[in-house]
């Protein structure tokens, strides 16, 4: 009986948690324009989506949010790779701060970091718009790629660098064949986290892409919503996103889930 | 000059120290074409130090390491014609066997077909064919070693250093890879340079041994030299069992210690000159029959020790001596002992008082090891620089670091058959000699204090 009440109270929470998204999932599937009415199953929105059936300005949106995604993990994945071999090879009170000022930009609110670096651009007089976004997103995106390798370097032998030295590589070739095979996952890992917090981000975009006409699909969503009503496309697009952003996340997890029962085995 | 061209290594003056702590001081040391080197000493020597400068990971801060003549203290290590053995074996996790043993090959660009048949060579001479597609972290700890030292012969190094291979090992995997280790050195004729803090393992492959401590090399030789003939008391006792005893050389072949006198095989160390005597446990003989000895003792306990047992016999003068005999002797009987003139082993001591550098600061105190200690009139004013020296046996120890003068740490201890020689190194880094019947550990805090009266002040000019 104990047990029934812990399992039961297990799943309110999770409905509760998922309640809204399964809502958009399930109404994406009636052509209902106003939220909330079932006027029957349909997979019209869905192939109105794609079919054009939509304004441009969604279309677009969705393509800024892909490719500065895209830009702003890779880029985010390279810097933050470099920054944590650099703080590995760090040693004592040098590495804790570094550390530390490497975390202070996570626990900041996406609003104050939006509203700082719009008043960084400003002031060094740069055009806000799709490079601005880029800049800000590899900004926040990157000690979260640091956060990710610093474990496969600890956990890595200190010695194998030196062994691939002792063998007669360079010290770039030892980084390229040795060092980088080693954190390969934690830069994917990297990678993908970047990627899903770029597509999430609203706060940071909203302030720096400035007026040139510029959105996001968050922007866009939060324009056309203040228009009056939500463009009836946007809850299969939702869908869409949220079972990508689901899947990426599995990933990550069975990846890490993965390296952690090799190392058991070791 | 042949021995010029036999040599291969030549480390001079080499030091380096970490903030304030010295790791390698003055090192020298000439290293022969095709030996087997072994670095030993206790943990924090300066051992692991000296191979990886050697191996190139480390800049010396001063002093020269010459390969085959020419100077490489500034060549990287990808430039160095040596390879390493390391302590964790350091394979490469994401390359398999194979690739790990050919990751050097393929870096200088050998010819694939040669690269097959040298890494296959390899395998087969540390027993592991057949394991090429192995994943490396599939295999045990002792397979990892053989996979780590068949990619560092495979490239064919002048020079092969090794950072204690086989301490992560077991006894039994260790004793068989020791034998096969000697057994590669010998085929391959490269020089082995290895490093270990077990003297059993460096006697057992070495050409030479080099012990060192304290960042100082203390002794270099063959295993036989270096068991037979200890330079000082803290080689003699690092290497093996042994008794290390005060003496006195009363003249050339006679010796007293233990309250008696015997006769040795040692001369020139002049006459009634304090010395210190090693005589290794084996070497006393013992007999039930102690009317004919020429020295007697009760047994103070018998431990059966696999081959040998191992006895503490306490002696008509109250001396403590350790023993070890094939056979058993009760505990609490009384025994004879002898010891052959030539298994008494005599060494000049290296110190027979504490001598500080200090200064007066008024004409009754002195300053030394960083505190003010009194000393009573002794005639020398405020500012002047003096010489202190206490004898071993004046030292204070205090258990409550507080009532010291100065706080030190035990870093040494040595027993001497009646007491215990400590090695207190102070906070400043100043080493206090001490001999006591109290009981330390190795690492216990101390206060440190002297009377007035056994400080000897001398003025330096």
């Amino acid at each position: 009986m104990k047990k029934f009440f812990a399992q039961s109270y297990l799943w309110l929470l999770l409905a509760l948690l998922y309640a809204p998204i399964i809502i958009i999932g399930v109404f994406s599937f009636t052509e209902a324009k106003v939220l909330g009415n079932w006027t029957g199953f349909s997979t019209k929105l869905y192939t109105s989506l794609f079919s054009g059936g939509v304004s441009g300005g969604l279309l677009s949106a969705v393509e800024n949010t892909l490719t500065i995604a895209l830009i702003a993990a890779a880029v985010s994945t390279l810097l933050g790779s470099i920054a944590a071999i650099g703080i590995h090879n760090m040693r004592g009170r040098k590495r804790q701060v570094i550390t530390f000022l490497n975390n202070i930009p996570m626990l900041n609110p996406d609003i104050i970091t939006g509203i700082s670096l719009f008043l960084l651009f400003v002031s060094i007089g740069l055009t806000q718009g799709y490079i601005t976004v880029v800049l800000a997103h590899i900004a926040f995106c990157t000690p979260y790629v640091v956060l990710s390798v610093m474990p496969r370097l600890q956990q890595m032998n200190p010695n194998i660098y030196e062994a691939a030295l002792d063998l007669g590589a360079t010290p770039f070739q030892a980084l390229r064949k040795v060092i980088i095979p080693e954190i390969r996952p934690g830069m994917i890992s990297g990678f993908i986290l970047a990627f899903t917090l770029s597509i999430d981000d609203f706060a940071v975009t909203i302030f720096t892409k400035g007026n040139q006409g510029l959105e996001t699909l968050s922007t866009f969503i939060y324009a056309d919503a203040r228009k009056g009503g939500l463009t009836p496309e946007l809850r299969p697009l939702s869908t869409i996103i949220f079972v990508t952003v689901l899947l990426l996340l599995i990933i990550i997890n069975v990846r890490s889930r993965r390296a952690a029962r090799k190392m058991e085995n070791i | 000059m042949t021995n010029q061209n036999n040599c291969i290594i030549k480390i001079e003056h080499l030091s380096k120290a970490f903030g304030d702590k010295v790791v390698l001081d003055d090192i020298n040391l000439d290293i022969r074409r095709g030996e087997f080197v072994t670095l030993l000493g206790p943990s924090g020597c300066g051992k692991t130090t000296l191979l990886r400068m050697i191996a190139g990971f480390l800049k010396a801060d001063s002093g020269v390491i010459a390969m085959e003549g020419t100077d490489i203290s500034d060549t990287p290590p990808h430039r160095r014609p040596l390879n390493t053995v390391f302590q964790r074996y350091a394979l490469f996790p994401h390359l398999n066997v194979y690739d790990n043993i050919a990751f050097g090959l393929k870096l200088n660009k050998v010819p694939s077909a040669e690269i097959d048949s040298r890494v296959r060579k390899a395998l087969k001479m540390v027993s592991m064919t057949d394991y090429e597609d192995r994943d490396v972290n599939s295999l045990s700890g002792g397979q990892q070693q053989r996979v780590a030292i068949a990619r560092a012969i495979v490239n064919r190094p002048k020079v092969l250093l090794l950072d204690e291979p086989l301490a992560a090992l077991d006894l039994k995997m260790r004793k068989d890879m020791q034998m096969e280790l000697k057994q590669m050195h010998q085929e391959l004729g490269i020089t082995f340079i290895y490093v270990t803090h077990d003297q059993e393992e460096a006697l057992t492959l070495s050409d030479t041994v080099v012990v060192m401590s304290d960042g100082k090399i203390q002794q270099i030789g063959t295993p036989i030299d270096i068991y037979n003939e200890p330079v000082n008391s803290f080689v003699a006792d690092f290497i093996g069992e042994s008794n290390i005893l005060n003496a006195t050389m009363i003249r050339d072949r006679e010796v007293e210690f233990i309250g008696h006198t015997f006769e040795c095989v040692d001369e020139g160390f002049g006459i009634n000159a304090p010395v210190d005597v090693v005589v290794r446990p084996e070497d006393i003989y013992i007999i039930a029959n102690a009317e004919n000895a020429k020295f007697t003792g009760e047994v103070k306990s018998c431990i059966f020790k696999g081959v040998h047992y191992e006895m503490f016999v306490e002696t008509d003068k109250g001396y403590e001596l350790m023993l070890q005999d094939y056979n058993a002797f009760e505990v609490g009987s009384t025994v004879g002992m002898f010891i052959k003139p030539s298994d008494i082993h005599v060494m000049q001591k290296e110190r027979t008082c504490n001598t500080f550098e200090g200064k007066m600061t008024s004409p009754t105190t002195v300053q030394i090891l960083g505190a003010e200690f009194e000393c009573g009139e002794c005639g020398l004013q405020a500012g002047e620089e003096v010489y202190v020296s206490v004898n071993f046996d004046r030292v204070e120890l205090l258990d409550n670091k507080e009532d010291g003068t100065v706080m030190g740490e035990v870093e040494f201890i040595l027993y001497k058959g009646n007491r215990y020689h400590l090695t207190v190194l102070t906070d400043e880094g100043e080493k206090v000699y001490v001999d006591t019947n109290d009981i330390w550990d190795k690492g216990d805090i101390v206060g440190i204090s002297v009377a007035a009266a056994d400080l000897h002040i001398t003025k330096r000019v």
